[in-house]
């Protein structure tokens, strides 16, 4: 692939090494400083870090005014953008406001229904869709226009990704959908996280059978389990996510004080064997209120130290 | 069989014919309970028309409870044709419940309205 | 059909408290059909208010009329002569009897006893879900029937959106994940292909968002 921006994690893909991500969730409230330090424990252990956009509809500090704080400690943010919030002008607006910071990297999504957070009486926006989002970046980057048709100035140079998820209903169209995600423009993917090695494997192999694991670079999601409540609550009550009963198993077998460390190594474990599938370009780390794990992770999986491009 | 006699019998083919119209303009013009008698559940002679009556009665018996009038003073039995002695204590039942809840709070007011 | 449900009582005494001559209009038509503002609950309303006013220490007058419908003006002028014996009317049709009756009443307060949902079908008696929201530029060719404005939680074009489970929403496992059922109804066309097609930018300006729409048609205009 031929680099289109000055996005770092574009370049580590391109020079052909496995990328590293994680992430960050801003605070409810408007100290900075929880931002820094959060990124600050994963820095040296990833190669971009992305910020959540009002995750689970819980109003939090925007992803955009971390991104910015992100960069001006030097470190390579993904701005994360749900079509809940804003409308086509709005977006359009907050990715030029991204790009004269120089961020160079989003990802497209959704966002959960406002009626698992906080303001659920709220109205939701949804003018267009994740997909069309992922149109709007491609066009102002590539043709430097506005969705309206007016010329930009100093467009904006993104590296634009989107989120997947083998796991989800239907899974006839999972694949469609993958294929769908790149005709739209998309470069880069994180997965959800991956606890069914197997069935990701089939996904991955399906995927490669249309040509499509060659247009996009594909980073497998992964979340160690902190305990064996947390990974029956993600089996039960999580959408999207599939988890082999002998992995909750393992971990219901292991003493509470050791939960942890056995959750930290199932995944060490998942990313040995993700790392032997083809087409897993490297990795997405989803440490939810556990980044302090990141590094661990990150090194144990023999993705330390991480290379420098320039 | 005896049974008190200040209660007013309404013959119906089938309590299906009860619409809820009926049991509110009954309370409107003074009347101090209503009750309907449909088949056993399960008997119905047209199938389902005792199931519609005891829905409507519940139905009433909301409206009655959110106006103030009462929602116990409508209720629903059900009995089988030949249980005469089941139909007057139902009878002695209701007369009873009524006798406690009193006078429906509307005749009063028409009452001294008048 | 337009689907509509019963203010509570105490909502629509609230209203009217005030008011000593009020009448009760109902609609034959939507409003029927969804058991909330026909002739029966006319009855049943006007019934229920007169009783409960009575309890009240006050006669109340309570009259019972029932329109063909409440949009078009005809209908209305059939109560024109006994307008003027209201201090008040409470229309249960929906919202565009209100509004209308409002119009043309211009001194009389008409007062909701409905609450308007949406536009939808009897699944069965007592249960009305919605199928349409008048985004005046139906795409429904493209999705093989089934409509991702009306029936997706977030109205995506190109949807689902990963968080449905077993065809159910992310929200509610009672909804139907709108696009488990058009990828459905897409196979049994033999159309699962068009599945691929990405759907265009919706234009919005003939929703809601470009304003209060009209429909205008001079070929039958007089």
């Amino acid at each position: 692939m031929k680099e289109k921006t000055p996005s770092k994690l574009e370049k580590i893909l391109a020079a052909g090494h496995m990328a590293v991500t994680s992430e960050c969730g801003p605070p409810r409230g408007s100290d900075p400083e929880v931002i820094v330090e959060k990124a600050n424990l994963i820095k040296d252990h990833v190669d971009a870090i992305n910020i959540t956009d009002n995750q689970t509809s819980v109003t939090r500090m925007c992803s955009l005014a971390a991104c910015i704080r992100l960069k001006l400690m030097g470190l390579e943010p993904v701005l994360q953008m749900v079509t809940r919030d804003r409308n086509r002008i709005a977006l359009q607006s907050d990715i030029l406001g991204a790009a004269s910071f120089d961020i160079y990297n989003i990802l497209c999504l959704s966002g959960d229904h406002q009626s698992f957070g906080d303001c659920p009486t709220g109205q939701n926006v949804h003018d267009i869709d994740s997909m069309q989002l992922i149109q709007t970046v491609r066009h102002m980057r590539d043709e430097g226009k506005f969705l309206g048709g007016d010329d930009i100035k100093r467009p904006p140079q993104m590296f634009v990704g989107a989120a997947a998820n083998p796991f989800a209903d239907p899974f006839e169209i999972r694949v469609p959908r993958l294929a769908k995600k790149i005709a739209a423009g998309v470069e880069f993917i994180q997965t959800q996280c991956i606890y069914d090695i197997d069935k990701f494997e089939l996904w991955m192999k399906m995927a490669g059978d249309r040509g499509l694991l060659e247009k996009v670079a594909i980073l497998a999601g992964v979340t160690p389990f902190k305990s064996v409540g947390m990974a029956r609550y993600m089996k039960n009550r999580v959408p999207g996510i599939e988890i082999p009963d002998e992995m909750v198993k393992r971990m219901a077998d292991t003493p509470k004080e050791k939960q942890p460390e056995e959750g930290v190594k199932i995944c060490i474990e998942s990313i040995e064997r993700l790392k032997e599938i083809k087409g897993v370009r490297g990795f997405h780390v989803m440490a939810i209120e556990w980044e302090d794990m990141v590094p661990e992770i990150v090194e144990k999986s023999g993705l330390y130290p991480r290379p420098s491009v320039e | 069989m005896q049974y008190p006699t200040d209660i007013k019998i309404i013959l119906v083919p089938c309590t299906g014919k009860l619409d809820v119209l009926h049991i509110l303009h009954a309370f409107e013009k003074g009347a101090d309970g209503v009750y309907a008698v449909g088949c056993m559940e399960g008997d119905c002679h047209y199938n389902s028309g005792n199931f519609r009556a005891r829905k409507r009665v519940e139905q009433a018996q909301h409206i009655l409870d959110a106006i103030g009038v009462g929602g116990e003073r409508a209720q629903m039995y059900n009995l089988s044709s030949s249980e005469g002695p089941r139909f007057a204590q139902i009878a002695v039942e209701m007369d009873e419940r009524i006798r406690k809840l009193g006078p429906n709070p509307i005749k009063l007011a028409k009452n001294k309205a008048a | 059909m337009i689907v509509a449900d019963k203010k509570p009582i105490e909502e629509i005494i609230e209203e009217i408290k005030e008011h000593e001559k009020i009448l009760i209009l109902g609609c034959n038509e939507c409003v029927t059909v969804c058991e909330a503002g026909g002739k029966k609950e006319v009855g049943v309303l006007a019934s229920a208010l007169r009783m409960y006013f009575l309890n009240q220490g006050r006669e109340v007058k309570i009259d019972e009329v029932t329109l063909e419908r409440q949009c078009d003006h005809e209908y209305l002028e059939e109560i024109r002569d006994v307008m003027d014996q209201y201090d008040a009317v409470v229309s249960i049709a929906c919202g565009v009897g209100v509004q209308f009756m409002a119009e043309k009443y211009h001194d009389t307060p008409i007062y909701p006893g409905v609450n308007t949902c949406f536009m939808g079908v009897t699944e069965k008696r007592g249960l009305w879900t919605e199928r349409c929201q008048g985004c005046g530029d139906c795409m429904l060719a493209r999705t093989g029937g089934i409509c991702p404005v009306s029936r997706c939680a977030k109205r995506i074009f190109n949807g689902p959106c990963g968080g449905s489970v077993k065809g159910s929403c992310e929200i509610n496992k009672e909804i139907d994940c709108a696009w488990q059922l058009i990828v459905d109804r897409l196979k049994a066309l033999n159309r699962l292909d068009d599945y691929e097609e990405l759907s265009p930018i919706k234009d919005w300006s003939t929703d809601r968002a470009g304003g209060p729409r009209k429909v205008v048609r001079e070929d039958v205009q007089e």
